[in-house]
């Protein structure tokens, strides 16, 4: 059984979540744990704690969520930003987060994923990779939240990620994050037919069947979005019932 | 008292974590002593089986393991489960605990180039023989898997299985009765996992 999984993608600054989550009533829509718990309760199959914090002391309160985090939690979550050397992912790790992705500090340094692999395990190691489409066709990796061009071709990249040790490729369409018009169904396919480890997709998540086509003409092995959750436009267990009946099979 | 080893190996938080919410006494060590007066132990890991084993060689435990596998009720953890196997094959080939028949190879030789390793995420466990470790479970609930290798060539000790273009070996236990081994992990497999985990406790 192929079981693809439903990911919420919390957004974290300065220990607080960016925006809160409206789809059941908290006593505080911005406290991470809070808000973790609702989604696994929702069931929720992973969660993904993406830190935006722009300063050092904003992401230091991370390592120190995280364990409130997992203290709480009994899926699996990964945690993501800002995590820059073996020291950082062993910050995090070592607080109780199951897996950490990488981003612009793998493509800077490549190495950073096979040191990470190796200290830890290539399961824990998520390489998060931002792509946009190129006029003259493929998909360029951009970083530092989607500003670098860096020059490197997306497909590529997750084949160099996976060669050193990456367990998981967090692929996110920047053409269509936050458009609500689809996952990009051809971005998510080249790369998924040409790694073997499970690709997540991410960016342009609108409709139940937008998450359908991702996990069949995509060849996605996990969806994951953020706003279309939090804000209840779609719920997760309709979202599971939906993708159930379609013949996709979803945990619980 | 459950004595978790601490053998440099993996995520040792959540799997506490959830003792502790089981309100199961429960300690961190890597103490000969410390194993030899506990009621139970849990054998954790994740990472590469030739480096695991040498860790827990390196702990000078592995023999203490060994010794009181038999005595008293003992849980390996994904890769601490294959580990209580003879032999493993990834990249190349290292000797286990021996605790239960049967070797460990790689999942993409068997599965078919269709599905993506590693096998991660969750699967419904088919209880194959029921056991005492059942006790809360009900057969076909889901569990949390992580994993590229999986351990075989031990049909006669395996308890539950969850299908992944193979059949996985997703519980076992020795003949004695004392050694489990679980290949998912109960810590994240939501209140099942915790069930499992309370069953462990009472056996």
């Amino acid at each position: 059984m192929h079981v693809r999984r439903i990911i919420p993608c919390l957004d974290i600054k300065d220990g607080r979540v960016v925006k809160g989550v409206n789809f059941v009533d908290f006593r505080d829509a911005g406290d991470p744990v809070e808000c973790a718990k609702a989604y696994q309760d929702a069931g929720a199959d992973e969660i993904v704690f993406l830190d935006i914090s722009a300063t050092s002391e904003g992401r230091d309160t991370v390592a120190c969520l995280v364990s409130k985090v997992a203290e709480q939690l009994s899926v699996p979550f990964s945690v993501g930003g800002g995590i820059r050397t073996v020291n950082d992912m062993s910050a995090i790790l070592d607080a109780g987060a199951d897996k950490v992705s990488l981003n612009s500090a793998a493509v800077k340094n490549p190495s950073l994923i096979s040191e990470g692999a190796e200290a830890f395990g290539s399961q824990r190691i998520i390489v998060a990779i931002d792509a946009k489409q190129k006029a003259e066709g493929g998909w360029e990796v951009y970083t530092a939240g989607g500003n670098n061009a860096t020059g490197l071709d997306a497909v590529e990249w997750a084949m160099k990620a996976e060669r050193l040790g990456a367990g998981e490729i967090l692929l996110t369409s920047m053409d269509k994050d936050g458009t609500k018009s689809g996952y990009d169904l051809e971005l998510t396919a080249e790369i998924s037919s040409k790694v073997k480890i499970p690709v997540i997709a991410s960016g342009g998540a609108g409709t139940y069947e937008h998450f359908y086509d991702v996990l069949t003409k995509g060849k996605a092995s996990a969806v994951l979005a953020a706003s279309l959750f939090h804000f209840n436009e779609i719920s997760i267990p309709k979202l599971k019932e939906y993708l159930q009946k379609r013949g996709i099979l979803v945990s619980k | 008292m459950i004595a978790v080893i601490d053998y440099g190996v993996g995520n040792l938080f959540s799997l506490v974590s959830s003792l502790r919410f089981l309100e199961l006494d429960c300690i961190v060590t890597n103490k000969k002593e410390d194993l030899l007066r506990a009621e139970r132990i849990i054998l954790p890991g994740v990472g590469a089986f030739g480096d695991a084993m040498a860790k827990l060689r390196e702990s000078g435990l592995e023999d203490t393991v060994k010794e009181l596998a038999g005595a008293k009720p003992l849980l390996g953890i994904c890769l601490g489960m294959q580990i209580l196997f003879d032999k493993s094959y990834e990249h190349g080939e290292h000797k286990g605990l021996g605790l239960i028949p049967g070797t460990v190879a790689p999942l993409a030789a068997d599965i078919g180039p269709a599905l993506k390793v590693p096998h991660m995420g969750w699967n419904r466990l088919e209880i194959v023989r029921d056991d005492q470790i059942f006790k809360y479970f009900t057969n076909g609930e889901w569990v949390y898997y992580v994993h590229s290798f999986y351990a075989k060539n031990c049909t006669e000790n395996i308890l539950g299985v969850s299908e992944y273009g193979v059949m996985v070996t997703g519980l076992v236990c020795s003949g004695s009765g004392k050694v489990y081994g679980m290949q998912f992990h109960p810590e994240k497999s939501g209140n099942a996992g915790l069930r499992l985990l309370r069953a462990f406790a009472e056996i």
